[in-house]
């Protein structure tokens, strides 16, 4: 671990970080029907991931984020192409998506879209590729 | 307004040119991103430029041209892609070759 | 409607992502990647005989309708460079078990092998030119990779010159297809070509014509742009350099075919003439290079720049002969070029030096590699019954019938140098006094045979059955000579 007087940067992180990553998770699931979706979502996501990259050294982030980035792109890969050749299973041209509303309880009507899924799987690679990349320029000093 | 498009985009596109032409090779990059960021403007410039509502339905027309954007789009991704694995490989090959001359990474030596 | 376009690019692309998972556990990762090669191997065989008895099969991706969204579209061309490029791969890919080394295979050199795959299957068979533009960058970003992978010195040199190169190119793809767009307003490829018909061709078609022949030109390596490749294409190791000169020029060619005879066939004035003087001074220069190198890398990869040469005249001549000879060279070159790679791979790998002035006698030791190398070079110069001759007889036809004898002629010449060069190698590297070479006994010299003498018996069994693959290719030809044939089966599903 480094020797840090980022006091600042520290404390206001913990608060900033989880307001990005909320909103980064609303933004992707705003994709539905406004402007936003996997994408822009990931990219945000990692940009909180990489503001904690600044406040901590890439250690701590490795212990506080146990994540093996390549692999988060492998499966958000598999979530995309598996929900793109589900398609296929019925007969349908490659990426045609399913889409339905569905009455819950107490949230009421909700529009259910397979696209989501596809969106999921954009959303885990952008996250993946991206501090895959970050990773690796920042990994030796 | 195209006027204008067109002007930026070829101021854009001379900083790239200008840039890509030095040595360093971090100015390249920041060089072909600005070759890119022009080339994403003159689609949407090529596109048309006009106000308009979205094409969905329920909105009332004029509508504007959706694709240009979705084209933007894949095409931002796609250099978003290419310059940082860019990023990453000058700075493995700064490591390795110890220079971010693109003079000095001339050298035919291993090539024949 | 027909799924089975999307497998030749599906499958490779889930083995790429299951791949991901495995990347330290590299006997699973063999045997995935050869399983999903030979899968798509055998779809592309179905989806060729599919083509071939009902015509040109077209996806409407997503359901969105041919001129608005997305289409695949496989027609005899596309189908028979997918099933090359299936084939190719696979070759390349067993080659690749005993030659890439493990560290390599660890660091995610399967899963970036089958992205390529999928980046250059799904070049051949789209029918929307945006997404040619998506899948040239799924092809380029693999290849950086591949190019990279490994990380000596000069491949990180070499990658950063090749990056640079087809950046510039990309970004002049995007501006090119902008300018297309704003003159036809459609991204369908057989809508650009009904639209272009309409309009006539204007003078701003032929300036995107030539910012076309620009773009591909620099992937493809015709001549004034071909000065990247053999700088580049020097370093990667051999299974890697066999992949790239067998396919990424190739899909260049193929882009510049697809483009100069379905939206650019009206006014062939200015376009297809400047496609032909180039296509020449390709082959002479492709030929200058591969005669004055001492280096068997360099020879063979001037002889691309040659082939490029030869199947782009064929195109430019743009009679039913001429294109039929193209596409007969185009599959002929592909399979032959990744034989002589592989071939030349094998002999570093013994030698560990690929100065042809180092090398001799290897015939002495290596009887069957040397007979390998000699009708696979027989081949590339097109000696009948071999593949190369019937491409280049039809070229050379369609040639004399357009009345083109300069570009007929020098086509011939370039044979007989071609073989002078391959001759070359031949004649100094297995002929002579034979040498002791230091790392000698640890090549796996008969593994690494497995793949040419595949891709030589491919290549023998394609010359001499050319009465019944003719039909195909001339499917093919036709499909390319008479652009209504594509738009209707497109546009009208």
């Amino acid at each position: 671990m480094r020797s840090n007087n980022n006091i600042i940067l520290e404390t206001t992180m913990k608060v900033v970080l989880f307001i990005i990553v909320l909103f980064s998770v609303y933004i992707f699931f705003a994709g539905h029907y406004y402007p936003g979706g996997g994408f822009i979502g990931g990219l945000m996501t990692s940009g909180a991931i990489v503001l904690l990259l600044i406040a901590y050294d890439i250690k701590t982030v490795a212990t506080i984020l146990p994540v093996n980035y390549r692999t988060m792109t492998g499966i958000g890969l598999l979530f995309a192409i598996g929900t793109s050749a589900g398609s296929l299973l019925f007969n349908v041209p490659f990426l045609t998506h399913a889409f339905g509303h569905i009455e819950v309880p107490i949230l009421g009507d909700i529009s259910l879209h397979t696209a989501t899924l596809f969106d999921l799987g954009v959303y885990l690679v952008v996250v993946g590729v991206t501090m895959t990349i970050i990773q690796t320029i920042g990994e030796d000093e | 307004m195209e006027i204008v498009m067109a002007i930026v985009i070829g101021i854009l596109f001379m900083t790239a040119t200008y840039l890509m032409l030095s040595k360093s090779l971090l100015r390249i990059i920041v060089g072909t991103g600005l070759l890119s960021h022009g080339a994403h403007l003159l689609i949407l410039t090529m596109g048309g430029l006009k106000r308009g509502a979205a094409p969905l339905l329920g909105e009332q027309g004029p509508y504007t041209d959706p694709l240009p954007q979705a084209l933007i789009l894949t095409a931002i991704v796609i250099s978003f892609g290419v310059t940082a694995f860019f990023l990453v490989l000058a700075y493995r090959a700064y490591k390795e070759l110890g220079t971010d001359n693109i003079e000095k990474m001339r050298g035919n030596r291993g090539n024949e | 409607m027909n799924n089975l376009i999307i497998l030749p690019i599906l499958i490779p692309f889930v083995t790429a992502a299951i791949l991901i998972f495995f990347h330290k556990k590299i006997r699973i990762q063999r045997w995935l990647s050869a399983l999903s090669s030979i899968a798509t191997i055998f779809v592309a065989l179905v989806l060729v005989q599919k083509v071939h008895t009902d015509g040109i099969q077209s996806l409407n991706i997503s359901s969105w309708d041919a001129p608005f969204g997305i289409t695949l579209v496989s027609d005899m061309l596309s189908a028979l460079l997918v099933l090359t490029t299936s084939v190719v791969a696979f070759v390349c890919l067993i080659y690749s078990f005993k030659s890439i080394g493990a560290e390599r295979e660890k660091f995610y050199y399967y899963p970036v092998f089958n992205f390529l795959i999928v980046g250059v299957n799904g070049a051949f068979t789209t029918g929307d030119i945006f997404n040619l533009f998506v899948f040239f960058e799924v092809m380029l970003m693999s290849s950086y990779v591949l190019l990279v992978l490994g990380g000596t010195k000069i491949q990180l040199r070499e990658s950063i010159k090749y990056l640079l190169v087809n950046v510039i190119s990309s970004a002049l793809f995007v501006i090119t297809v902008a300018y297309l767009y704003s003159v036809v307003g459609t991204l369908n490829m057989a809508h650009i070509s009904q639209r272009i018909a309409e309009i006539g061709q204007p003078g701003i078609l032929s300036v995107i014509a030539v910012l076309f022949l620009i773009v591909f030109g620099l992937k493809g390596a015709i001549f004034p742009l071909y000065f990247w490749m053999p700088g580049s294409y020097y370093a990667p190791p051999a299974p890697v350099l066999a992949l790239f000169g067998a396919l990424l020029t190739k899909v260049g060619v193929y882009s510049i075919t697809r483009t100069y005879t379905l939206f650019f066939y009206h006014d062939q004035g200015f376009t297809h003439e400047l496609l032909q003087l180039l296509a020449i001074v390709s082959i002479i220069a492709g030929v200058i290079g591969a005669i004055a190198y001492w280096d068997m890398k360099k020879i063979i990869i001037y002889n691309i720049i040659v082939a490029v040469g030869v199947i782009l005249y064929g195109v430019s001549v743009m009679n039913i002969d001429a294109l039929t000879g193209s596409i007969f060279y185009l599959i002929h070159d592909m399979i032959i070029k990744a034989a002589l790679f592989l071939l030349v791979g094998t002999i570093i790998a013994i030698t560990g030096t690929s100065n042809l002035k180092k090398v001799s006698g290897l015939i002495k030791r290596y009887p069957g590699l040397g007979w390998t190398f000699f009708i696979s070079a027989l081949a590339l110069a097109g000696i009948p019954p071999l593949s190369g001759f019937i491409g280049k007889l039809l070229i050379v036809q369609g040639g004399f019938e357009g009345s083109s004898y300069v570009g007929a002629g020098v086509v011939l010449m370039s044979s007989l140098l071609v073989l002078f060069s391959v001759m070359k190698i031949f004649i100094n590297g297995f002929w002579g006094v034979h040498r002791a070479y230091e790392n000698e006994d640890k090549a796996p010299v008969k593994w690494l045979l497995i793949s040419p003498v595949i891709l030589v018996i491919l290549s023998a069994l394609y010359g001499i059955g050319t009465e019944a693959i003719l039909p195909y290719i001339s499917q093919a030809a036709e499909t390319l000579a008479n652009p209504s044939i594509y738009i209707d089966a497109v546009l009208k599903e």
